[in-house]
């Protein structure tokens, strides 16, 4: 039997905030398979980015076991997170977080290098990356030059380039116009369909219906997906 | 190393500022390490070349100025030759004075009186050795002035006239003046003030400056027990340095100066590569996000300061020991030694690095969840 890509076996995620603290992810469970494309949906302060932000090794819980392709990730030192990370996770931010003075191929190669990707590889890969998110003639931009939607595609572009078994989006679509989002959705749509899983916070419906299970969350906790 | 390379050339103002920073202060440390070697060689490098362990001057003598105040009698050599450890022990004379050539080059002289049958007497270089009275045997650097053997030397004031006999090798200096070795009867006279056909009265010849002492390979003569004994008080060679006028001075002056630029560079250089970390905040927790480990973010920051500190410090010397030529060939005191110069260029990259492992360390602590404010 192949293990889950995410199990979450009841984390929590505690912030101390000075005098009383901020329970942000309450007891939180949850499975998801190889394959799955599943959206956290829930009001603003509901504690969807935390929870990615724990998926992400980000973060570490404050209790509860967190297993990576059953992988207790508690047990780690940051370095071993670290390596996690650059090999098995993908990552796409509302704001692209892509590297202004790097042009587009620079900023996909650094994923390849942190990933300790074969040399001869890199270029290729990342060359391909590009190409699939309809980029490859974008290659020697620098990001500052493409719009938001073609921003947004490099980040992807980024994030796919390791072959991660996890791709994680917060709010992908967030700083885009719905015509821009929606070509972002579909091709989350054609990497889902490629074998990847995908985990995408969003408290928009528009984006959320693309995937194939939702988690609700309110106040931290997880309500049962409809 | 790709990153930092890109940084360096895209942020190619900053990093050249900065970089302009630390090659003036490569600049500056060279010209000061050069004055320093200049200083110290022109004010003592008449003592240096005594073949002396250490000089006997008068007891309770004003260590700062004891060439000039001393009085030891002549005698003292005796005692002081008696004592355990001691190879030789010889009488040692120095005064200040001012003269003139007969062909009109007006020198000023450190006179070094010396028993012709002396330990302490010089080989010429040029010329011959000190035969009798009447004679000098000067510092090598002044026959690139103008003076010649056979030249006739006179003392100001005093009308005193010495032959030149020789040249010793290379410069001799005391105080910033040049070196003339003569014989100690003739230097009695002089430092008394006769003037030629002057009746000298015989206590003027029982008087010198001190009493040097050679010791025995590398004995420690107890030497407190023979200034107790001899009535002196002594100093090793490298102690009467500071006897020399201005010397202590001028070399505290010049080494405060260059640990301060040490402490400027460091400074300067930890201050910029802070903020260089302060700007990268957003860049690094993304790296950090995807997973860079902190090992490879440190090498690459690192990587980054030591190549513009080593490059900027090659330019700085470049352009100091180009200008530093140009002094050498000048009056100032300026001279060059490459171990003092390499020793001082690695101090800064040094220093330099120390500073910027402040501004790198900043590196480590960015969280990434933080700084990307927690995708918000
Ligand atoms: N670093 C933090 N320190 C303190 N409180 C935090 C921190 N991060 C998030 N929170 C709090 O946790 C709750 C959930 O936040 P978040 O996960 O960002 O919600 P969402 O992404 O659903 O808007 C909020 O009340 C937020 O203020
Ligand atoms: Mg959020």
């Amino acid at each position: 039997m192949i293990a889950p890509v995410v199990e979450l076996r009841g984390v929590s995620r505690v912030f101390p905030a000075g005098d009383v603290s901020v329970t942000a992810l309450v007891d939180a469970d949850l499975v998801v398979e190889p394959g799955d494309y599943v959206a956290v949906v829930g009001p603003s302060g509901s504690g969807k980015s935390t929870m990615l932000n724990i998926l992400g090794l980000l973060d570490r819980p404050t209790s509860g076991t967190y297993l990576l392709e059953g992988i207790d990730t508690s047990t780690l030192s940051e370095g071993q997170r670290a390596g996690l990370r650059s090999r098995r996770i993908g990552f796409v931010f509302q704001s692209f977080h892509l590297l202004s003075h790097r042009t587009v191929l620079e900023n996909v190669l650094l994923a390849t290098i942190y990933n300790r990707m074969p040399r001869s590889e890199r270029l290729p890969a990342a060359e391909e990356a590009l190409r699939r998110v309809g980029l490859g003639h974008r290659m020697d931009f620098l990001p500052t030059r493409l719009s938001g939607g073609e921003r947004q595609r490099v980040a992807i572009a980024r994030a796919i380039v390791t072959r991660p078994a996890l791709l994680l989006a917060d709010e992908p679509t967030g700083n885009l116009d719905s015509a821009t989002g929606e070509s972002v959705l579909a091709f989350f749509d054609e990497l889902r369909n490629d074998g990847l899983t995908l985990i995408v916070v969003t408290h928009d419906d528009k984006v959320s219906q693309h995937a194939e299970r939702q988690v609700r969350l309110r106040d931290g906790r997880i309500e049962r997906a409809a | 190393m790709f990153l930092a390379l890109r940084e360096l050339s895209f942020a190619r103002g900053r990093f050249a500022l900065m970089g302009s920073v630390v090659a003036l202060i490569a600049v500056l440390m060279v010209l000061l390490s050069g004055l320093s070697v200049g200083l110290v060689n022109d004010g003592v490098s008449g003592l240096k070349k005594l073949p002396v362990s250490s000089f006997a001057f008068e007891a309770g003598v004003d260590e700062s100025a004891a060439f000039t105040r001393s009085m030891v009698e002549i005698d003292k050599a005796e005692m002081w030759v008696d004592v355990p450890g001691v190879a030789d022990a010889a009488p040692f004379g120095l005064t200040l004075v001012n003269t003139r050539t007969d062909r009109g080059v007006d020198i000023d002289l450190a006179l070094f009186g010396v028993e012709l049958d002396s330990w302490l007497l010089p080989t010429a270089a040029t010329g011959s050795d000190l035969s009798g009275p009447g004679q000098i045997l000067l510092a090598g650097t002044l026959a690139d002035e103008g003076v010649a053997i056979g030249d006739v030397v006179v003392v100001d004031q005093i009308d005193k006239e010495l032959e030149v006999v020789g040249f010793v090798d290379g410069q001799h200096t005391f105080g910033h003046v040049d070196v003339g070795y003569v014989d100690l009867s003739t230097w009695q006279e002089i430092r008394a003030g006769a003037r030629p056909g002057d009746e000298v009265p015989n206590h003027v010849y029982r008087w010198v400056t001190a009493i040097a002492v050679l010791n025995e390979g590398d004995a420690e003569p107890d030497v407190a027990a023979a200034d107790e004994m001899a009535g002196t008080t002594t100093m090793t060679l490298e102690e009467s340095f500071g006897a020399s006028p201005g010397y202590t001075a001028e070399v505290m002056t010049v080494q405060m100066i260059q640990w301060f630029l040490y402490a400027i560079s460091a400074l300067v250089v930890g201050a910029f590569f802070t903020v260089v970390a302060i700007q990268r905040r957003q860049e690094i927790a993304v790296m950090r996000a995807m997973g860079a480990s902190t090992g490879y973010l440190l090498r690459d920051s690192i990587t980054q300061s030591v190549i513009l500190l080593v490059v900027a410090t090659a330019v700085g010397l470049g352009i100091g020991l180009a200008l530093g030529a140009g002094l050498s060939a000048t009056e100032m005191p300026f001279a060059l030694y490459p171990s003092a110069v390499a020793a001082a260029s690695a101090f800064l990259v040094l220093l330099g690095l120390v500073g910027a492992a402040f501004g790198v360390l900043r590196v480590t602590r960015v969280d990434p969840l933080t700084a990307l404010g927690a995708s918000r």
